[in-house]
């Protein structure tokens, strides 16, 4: 094949003077078409913008920005062709089924869009005199008392801005609730199937961290975690449902021995989208879980972000929660909890962890969300994910191995592994085959306690004829990777890109443009 | 319900492909105890478009938007005019209902952006490096103190007292529970920086020292010393932009030597949103990489040779390190960065820096204008599109009751720092392109007749 040059288009004529078979002169094909940097077709000269005022000139002395900065612009015409074209090197739910597992890749209805960019919502700063804000504050309050009614808890912590940032606010309230008690416990369970945020949360904070062994069916081992617990044990972090797609069964029993034991259970909430509107966590005994606003309450991932994880509270750790918050008074008023009123309202607070008043962005569209499934469409959700996921998982377990098919049904996602693949066969080659049959992989290599695991989740949004054809292209993938298919080890043939080199990318990194 | 496809049709076909006799038999394993016997009580069912449509339009129409007339704050969050095809750009479905770009091959869109976005940012900060973001200024601010931990295997922290109070709360609140020892304060109402005490103040002791350019109270000023100091005593120098669209017209903090410049991106393609979700920027020099916090997005090929990009330096990060890794960060801020990426993008070099001019220049009008209310003055002798005035009175209860007239009038350091009775009459202004002419009028207006 002819060399491709460096921004991988353009390729040069061969000896023969003509291009190879399949191979253009632009790099193109048809509708896949390349796209260059803005390095590579902008100019410092260039702008988009045009402004109704010429600059004057600033007396700034030597703090004068005089060096180039190297910044390209485009023009608005060109600034859109070029995002328009990258962004159809994407796939994206709009496009398809999305089944990653632990993800909850639903629909993202628009007219949570609408409502984001409504002015009142949009338009208005977070240090705006609080009478002005009436609205906005009445949406983060609204919101907030359907996620305590939701999960049958007793306040909520609205701030955090994703669900990392939300586990890090339920284990400084257990830890701010310890300091309280004069206790000092520094070790956090957590379970190996955990996802990899929750160890790295518990060790930010200080904690030391165990794992809680599982059972041969995919669950916490109760009575191992009963052995280990003591007066330095300062709680578990248990995902319920958790990664294997399994619902902890045991998790009253679990919440029991913590609480016994002096501890506190902290709930990773990614999966809340399998028992939503069906199951209140509060009924479990849950002291704290994060909910990831960007997985069950469907707004947008956006390419990895924003997302937003608000944390519902027990009675017991309510009083430790972040500053700001927002109450409501009998009047319908609402006013803003922060440092100043804080000695009053919530004096036991562990203090801010971050700038402003959580993502108003994704508040809105949550609660647009909410709204327009209510009580009876949030069980719904829920009883549809599960029942997508289950359809999956009974509709491959003869082909792919299925390690806990046997603990009983699955909750919203369907947890494979790679055994029974052909010598020199993996997950990976799997998850590429899936590319090209017009599909996001599912989530491979997770959780850790499954050799070559592939977890699905299909979520609720999702069609019966939709999961037919994806289960017939898993099949047949399946069944090339068992017979050894040689096409399927260099997978996707028709992405916009070939397996990339991570390791060169990693061994020499170019993390910016050096031309 | 619109959003969900099944028929009772495709649910019985289903149920029996399985071999369930109901949607119960798949929630067995619920504790009975736990399990519900119907939709959750005291909640409303589900409504249509137009009926959510409706209530949600009228909780915003009781907030007062800050298009609606004159508006004049900044303090961490700046409204500026965001061209019309930055937000139709985001909403484009391959960009906004996309995951995070783990499978490359099918993630290019998203990740040659993150690549441009990294590079734009590394510019403007001036440094040698930026990540894919963070989930806004404050918590990059904290990440930064503790990758200096890292880096210097010291605990002792120096904030300037210009940093933002929010962002020292924030870094307070995490240094409560993980041992970092800080230095901080609240600032004086005089027209320096403390960046002088600064450097004295640096010990064998000290990890980092944190600035902020331009800081809470506007004011600007070269940290090449400062930097030389940190350098002298093996402490890092982080400094901290809240309005990124200043470094258009002042030297950037990398160029004057520090070491990680973190920042808030809010001011370039997000808009103001009640202070979220916003874009952290974090940016830093080459050697100190491997101890980022967030995603990295890196340049390799493909099995063709064709240039292409994925995330890279993984083993920094949860998912691979677990309890080891450089910080807890998954989710970002990915199309926040888009935004702030198209903005930059449509500006250009060429477009920035007039767009920077404009708001100085904005600001220097307005200051001049509202120094001719009796009483009133300007503390700062040097700012970029915002600064602090002193008022003959305290002014909390002069921003309500402008707002009374329709004038949103900045914020005053009465909210930020309630506490202090010394700051109480400082207000701090930001004045960008969006405001006009008309509205620094009306402003002076509103002032000297509530200050009359």
């Amino acid at each position: 094949m002819t060399a491709l040059n460096r921004a991988g288009w353009r390729p040069e004529m061969n000896a023969a003077g003509g291009a190879d078979d399949n191979v253009t002169f632009t790099g193109n094909r048809a509708l896949m078409l390349e796209e260059p940097l803005i390095f590579e077709i902008g100019g410092t000269g260039t702008t988009g913008v045009d402004f109704d005022e010429a600059a004057l000139a600033a007396d700034l002395g030597a703090l004068a920005r005089t060096a180039p900065i190297g910044l390209p612009g485009l023009s608005e015409s060109e600034t859109v062709r070029h995002y328009t074209r990258l962004s159809r090197q994407n796939y994206a739910i709009d496009l398809g089924l999305f089944p990653l597992g632990s993800c909850t890749m639903k629909h993202n209805p628009r007219l949570n869009e609408k409502v984001a960019r409504m002015p009142g919502f949009a338009d208005v700063h977070p240090l705006q005199p609080q009478e002005t804000v009436q609205g906005a504050l009445a949406v983060i309050n609204e919101l907030a008392v359907w996620l305590i009614k939701l999960t049958g808890m007793y306040g909520v912590a609205m701030s955090p801005k994703a669900g990392a940032h939300g586990e890090l606010c339920g284990i400084l309230c257990i830890k701010a609730a310890l300091e309280a008690r004069g206790e000092d416990r520094r070790v956090l369970l957590v379970p190996e199937s955990a996802h990899g945020t929750n160890p790295a949360t518990a060790a930010f904070a200080g904690f030391t961290v165990e794992d809680i062994p599982a059972t041969a069916e995919g669950r916490v081992d109760l009575e191992a975690l009963r052995a280990r617990l003591g007066p330095d044990v300062a709680g578990v972090m248990i995902t319920n449902p958790n990664t294997c797609g399994l619902f902890e069964r045991d998790m009253k029993a679990i919440s029991d021995a913590v609480h016994a034991a002096g501890g506190y259970v902290y709930c990773d909430g990614a999966n809340f989208n399998a028992i939503v509107g069906r199951v209140r966590p509060g009924d479990l005994g849950i002291d704290a879980m994060h909910i990831n606003l960007h997985k069950t309450f469907s707004t947008p991932h956006g390419g990895g972000g924003p997302g937003s994880g608000p944390v519902v509270l027990s009675e017991a750790l309510a009083p430790y929660g972040p500053l700001p918050f927002v109450a409501r008074y009998a009047d319908g008023t609402h006013k803003l909890v922060e440092e100043e009123n804080a000695g009053e309202e919530h004096p036991e607070t562990f203090g801010r962890m971050t700038a402003f008043h959580g993502q108003m962005g994704m508040f809105t569209r949550a609660l647009t969300y909410i709204l327009s499934h209510g009580a009876d469409g949030l069980k719904q959700v829920a009883e549809d994910a599960v029942l997508n996921a289950n359809y999956v998982l009974r509709s491959l377990e003869d082909v792919l191995d299925a390690p806990f098919a046997a603990s009983g049904p699955c909750m919203h996602e369907a947890l494979f592994s790679d055994k029974g693949l052909a010598e020199g066969f993996s997950t990976l080659d799997i998850a590429k085959g899936l590319i090209d049959e017009g599909y996001h992989p599912m989530t491979v290599y997770f959780p850790l306690v499954v050799h070559g695991a592939m977890l699905v989740e299909p979520t609720e949004t999702e069609s019966k004829a939709v999961l037919d054809q994806f289960v017939g292209a898993l099949r047949s993938i399946a069944l090339r990777a068992k017979n050894g298919d040689p096409a399927l080890k260099t997978a996707p043939h028709f992405a916009p890109r070939a397996r990339l080199d991570e390791t060169l990318a990693a061994r020499k990194p170019i993390l910016a443009w050096e031309g | 319900m619109r959003y969900l496809p099944l028929t009772s049709d495709d649910r019985a076909a289903m149920l029996a492909a399985i071999g369930a006799s109901s949607i119960d038999d798949l929630f067995a394993d619920v504790p009975a105890e736990a399990r519900l016997d119907g939709p959750i009580a005291g909640l409303p069912n589900h409504a249509s478009e137009l009926a959510v449509e409706r209530h949600m339009g009228a909780l915003a129409r009781r907030s007062r938007a800050a298009g609606e007339g004159p508006f004049f704050l900044g303090a961490g969050a700046y409204r500026h005019h965001v061209p019309a095809s930055v937000d139709h750009l985001i909403q484009r479905g391959e960009f906004l209902t996309a995951y995070t770009p783990y499978q490359p091959e099918i993630a290019q869109g998203t990740l040659q952006m993150l690549f441009e976005f990294q590079s734009q940012v590394a510019r403007l900060l001036g440094t040698d490096v930026a990540n894919a973001s963070m989930y806004d200024g404050s918590t990059a601010c904290w990440e930064a103190v503790v990758m200096a931990r890292r880096i210097t295997k010291r605990a002792k922290a120096l904030l300037s007292t210009g940093l933002h109070p929010h962002y020292r709360s924030v870094a307070r609140t995490m240094a409560k529970y993980t041992g970092d020892i800080l230095v901080d304060g609240d600032p004086s109402l005089v027209p320096g920086t403390d960046w002088a005490a600064l450097a004295d103040s640096i010990d064998k002791e000290t990890s980092c020292v944190v600035v902020q350019y331009p800081d809470i109270l506007g004011r600007i000023d070269d940290m090449t010393r400062l930097a030389e100091a940190c350098q002298a005593a093996g402490a890092l120098l982080i400094a901290v932009v809240t309005e990124p669209v200043a470094l258009g017209l002042i030297k950037s903090p990398g160029e004057m030597g520090a070491d990680i410049v973190v920042g808030e991106g809010q001011s370039l393609g997000v808009g103001l949103q009640f202070g979220g979700p916003y874009v952290g920027l974090f940016a830093c020099k080459t050697k100190y990489v491997r101890q980022m916090p967030g995603r990295l997005c890196g340049e390799t090929v493909d099995a063709n040779g064709k240039r292409g990009f994925v995330l890279t330096l993984s083993t920094r990060e949860q998912h691979i390190r677990r309890e080891k890794a450089t910080s807890n960060i998954c989710t970002n801020s990915g199309l926040c960065a888009l935004a702030f990426s198209i903005h930059m993008t449509l500006l250009g070099e060429a477009g920035l820096r007039q767009l920077a001019a404009i708001n100085h220049g904005r600001a220097k009008a307005a200051a001049a204008e509202l120094a001719k209310v009796p009483g009133v003055s300007v503390m700062n002798d040097s700012f970029f599109n915002e600064f602090t005035l002193l008022l003959p009175t305290a002014a909390r209860p002069v921003v309500h009751k402008l707002a009374e007239m329709d004038v949103l009038g900045g914020v005053s350091l009465g909210r930020l720092y309630p506490d202090n009775d010394g700051l109480a009459n400082g207000l701090i202004v930001a004045v960008t392109e969006t405001v006009a002419e008309a509205d620094i009028a009306a402003f002076a207006a509103a002032l000297k007749e509530v200050l009359a």
